[in-house]
């Protein structure tokens, strides 16, 4: 069954492939994708949401591109330097690039953009920069970041989701929240914002000023809103729509789709943000306080049976706190192959007495509450009793951020380094109420704190791996939540659509190259 | 009659202020809020990121502040700003209503006319096989799930069969103007208001048939028939007249449901309506978004309330406005 599924989405991504070799691009056409839910706004520097990062990834540019293995491309800027002690980042921008009011683009706006405007808007983006001592434009198309030390994943933060360039001169001396120029995005993308009506589209149309010669191929982009996921997969099926950007189906269509002739499914596209699913397992009470309770879970859970089963076998067994796709990974032991048996051991250990524990699953649809079951279902059978508790996304945000739970499944974003994504759930200075996304756990060990800090500011990548990999051994062994699974959302697609995935960011980020068979 | 109307629309004064008050209350009962909502879409937050946004939503206020400001706007007509989506309540609101108004209107038609016709043959055929099928399919598309009924319209017409289009208001940016474009929101049209209108008519079917029934047994009937009065006049003057109070009653506390009623029909044919913009808002806890659907759809019942019993006069002479 695995490997069936594999093959063809393998087969899938080789017959885009190799017509992409065979004939040359045409310009012209409509793509019709689809997003997935409407986006609460486009103004990528304030609302940052995977809606939003897939329609505004044609308005909005970054400094760099990531291809599929996360090596920096040139985007805004057209090349760069990083000085010997790692201090100085010089960044040389593209000539003629503009706004699309036609304003020039330069070295301004994007130290405005790093110094004021994401500072303001993004709490991530606040912290990088409490490592920037200055950011400089020395002229028009030069822009000079000096670091206060070393901080190897730097590189990786340029990305157009992350480090959007916003225009100066529209949000310089603005309330950048309350701006009015937040309805009709300026950015310097290939595609323009044209139009969009609430509820049933938006339309993006290409932009003749581009600076990239020959580029974008296509005349317009048009993301459909349709709120129901069987009736978005028939709306492909009836050539309504070209592409499901990943996520936007349950797996289980995407297997009956992809036996269409002329369809074809990639994987790729998600390397930068490696999604990993795991359930938060809360250190702060008993049972669960005790590292075996926690290791007992851990080979009581059947992930092999939930990736097959629940997500029709797109992912990956996660293999610890580092995604496998994410630099820095180490596969190191134990790995929690399914073991009922040693689960009731370490449970007979601790002396459990069988006390029911609370579990919160993610509202996300059909297939997470399957895993939700399954996950029941693997743990009652060594005796441990949940209780599922039904939330909405808000009642779920309120109870994870205040550590009202015992195990809660929640997905997080790797952001192309362990410094940028993995660090925050496990070091003790993130343990903070109000914020899902932190050290919501309550682990807490000096020793790991230790490390990831030395990491973060490690010079060579060779010092950086070694820290990293003795961080992930501790983990390993500490269990302070249960890794469940790196998640893959594949995009099902026409296979006359080219080049919809170059970079790890995927068709957000991709659109720039992506032409369609007349 | 003026009396009459100025009472009522005082009463529905009052009723208005309750409901919203009661639903203001009640929606911040829920967990979480806007600002937890937005961060959790953004996987990222840190203390002052929420402290910000809350106070850019006016969260940061006592709630009896947060009450009294509201109440008050709504007063003025004003129904807020939608701090998430960046635009007007008010603004949100019309851009759905005359979506959600054509899709309710049309399925509210069509399940009336149907119904009451339907009903009216199935009552004076009683028991032979045309009531039998009528009554059958009526229960039929009561029993069964709407958007079911909705996937399967979709597979067969739009998917197989390749007649109508399957979602949407109209064709996206097709440049349609005039009678072309009518004609492609018409086509657009018809599966969600048919699968909403059958689903509504089957009561109407199941009551116009059993409150003829009813009236069939009177006097007057029986006195009519004596006088030799034709039997399709005798149906129609004398007992449908009599029978479709109840129906009315009905038609009128459906009529009320217009702009909220039809979320699962919107959601699963993507029609941009109001069901779909209060359910959003509810999951996003776009709180004025989804109070100002509240204080229209309220209204919408109150003047329906209103026009059901003005149309009780109508049909019924013997009814007295009080």
């Amino acid at each position: 069954m695995f490997k069936k599924t594999l093959s063809a989405a393998l087969l899938g991504t080789v017959c885009a492939a190799l017509p992409a070799f065979a004939q040359d691009p045409v310009a012209g056409g409509r793509l019709n994708l689809l997003v997935q839910p409407e986006p609460s706004g486009l103004m990528l520097g304030i609302t940052t949401n995977a809606a939003t990062n897939l329609v505004s990834g044609g308005i909005y540019e970054g400094l760099l591109r990531y291809d599929q293995d996360l090596t920096p491309e040139p985007s805004l800027a057209k090349s760069w330097e990083i000085s010997e002690d790692g201090l100085t980042y010089t960044f040389h921008l593209q000539e003629g690039v503009k706004w699309h009011d036609g304003e020039p683009m330069t070295a301004h706006d994007v130290v405005f953009t790093f110094t004021e405007f994401l500072t303001e808007t993004q709490p991530r983006h606040r912290n990088i920069m409490n490592r920037v001592a200055s950011v400089e434009a020395p002229d028009e198309l030069t822009v000079v970041f000096t670091l206060k030390q070393a901080f190897g994943p730097f590189i990786r933060i340029f990305a157009y989701k992350t480090a959007p360039i916003v225009p100066a001169h529209i949000y310089e001396g603005t309330d950048f929240r309350a701006n009015e120029a937040n309805a009709t995005p300026i950015g310097t993308g290939p595609f323009k914002l044209d139009e969009w009506q609430r509820g049933a589209y938006i339309g993006l149309v290409k932009n003749e000023d581009y600076w990239m010669e020959g580029r974008p191929y296509l005349d317009e982009v048009i993301y459909h809103i349709i709120p129901d996921a069987a009736s978005r997969a028939n709306a492909y099926e009836t050539g309504d729509l070209d592409v499901l950007p990943g996520g936007t189906i349950e797996n289980f269509d995407i297997v009956r789709l992809q036996k269409n002739e002329g369809t074809c499914v990639d994987e790729g596209g998600w390397q930068y943000s490696s999604p990993m699913a795991w359930m938060w397992l809360n250190n702060r009470n008993a049972p669960l306080d005790n590292p075996k309770m926690r290791q007992a879970i851990m080979y009581a859970l059947d992930r092999e049976l939930a990736l097959q089963v629940v997500w029709n076998g797109f992912g990956r067994v996660a293999k610890g706190p580092i995604a496998s796709t994410t630099p820095f990974f180490d596969e190191t032991g134990p790995l929690y192959e399914h073991n009922p048996e040693k689960a009731k051991e370490l449970l007979a250990e601790i002396g459990y007495d069988g006390t029911p524990l609370r579990m919160l699953p993610l509202p996300y649809g059909e297939t997470w509450q399957r895993w939700a079951e399954v996950v029941r279902q693997n743990l009652a059978q060594v005796g441990i009793t949940l209780q599922t508790e039904a939330t909405d996304v808000a009642g779920w945000n309120q109870k994870t951020s205040q550590w009202d739970y015992d195990l809660a499944f929640t997905f997080v974003a790797q952001n192309g380094d362990p410094e940028l994504g993995v660090a925050r759930n496990y070091i003790s200075s993130q343990i903070a109420k109000g914020n899902p996304f932190n050290n919501v756990e309550g682990y807490s060990n000096p020793k790991v704190d230790e490390l990831f800090a030395k990491a973060a500011v490690a010079v060579s990548t060779e010092e950086r791996q070694a820290l990293y990999t003795e961080v992930q051994q501790i983990l390993q062994e500490d269990v302070p939540i249960a890794w469940l699974q790196e998640l893959s959302f594949p995009t099902v697609y026409d296979c006359g659509v080219h080049n919809l995935i170059t970079t790890a960011n995927g068709a957000g980020n991709s659109l720039r190259d992506t032409w369609k068979e007349q | 009659m003026l009396g009459f109307l100025l009472t009522r629309v005082g009463k529905a004064a009052v009723v208005l202020l309750c409901i919203t008050v009661l639903n203001f209350l009640l929606i911040h009962l829920a967990p979480g809020d806007p600002a937890m909502v937005m961060a959790g879409e953004a996987g990222e937050a840190d203390p002052e990121f929420i402290a910000q946004l809350r106070a850019q939503f006016g969260l940061d206020r006592p709630l009896y502040v947060q009450l009294w400001s509201y109440v008050s706007s709504v007063a003025q007509l004003d129904l807020g700003y939608s701090y998430r989506q960046n635009l007007p309540v008010l603004d949100l609101i019309l851009q759905r209503l005359p979506a959600t108004l054509l899709l309710s209107l049309s399925a509210f038609v069509i399940s009336l006319g149907l119904g009451v016709l339907a009903g009216t043959i199935a009552a004076s055929r009683q028991g032979k096989p045309a009531d039998t099928l009528i009554s059958t399919i009526a229960l039929l598309f009561y029993a069964t799930p709407l958007f079911w009924f909705a996937l399967m319209a979709v597979l067969l017409f739009s998917v197989k069969l390749d007649w109508l289009p399957g979602y949407g208001f109209e064709t996206i940016r097709s440049g349609y103007t005039g009678m072309e474009r009518v004609l492609d929101i018409a086509a657009h049209l018809v599966m969600p208001a048919f699968t909403l209108g059958l689903f509504l008519m089957a009561v109407y079917v199941r009551m116009t048939r059993a409150s003829m029934l009813e009236v069939n047994k009177h006097d007057y009937v029986r006195t009519a028939r004596a006088k030799g009065l034709r039997p399709a006049l005798i149906q129609r003057r004398h007992v449908l007249r009599n029978a479709i109070l109840p129906v009315v009653t009905l038609a009128g506390l459906q009529a009320g449901q217009l702009v909220g009623g039809a979320v699962l029909i919107e959601t699963v044919f993507a029609w941009p309506g109001i069901g779909r913009l209060m359910f959003e808002a509810l999951a996003q806890r776009d709180y004025n978004v989804l109070l100002g659907v509240f204080v229209v759809s309220a209204a919408m019942v109150l003047m329906f309330n209103l026009v059901t019993d003005l149309a009780y006069r109508l049909v019924d002479p013997r009814i007295r406005t009080t």
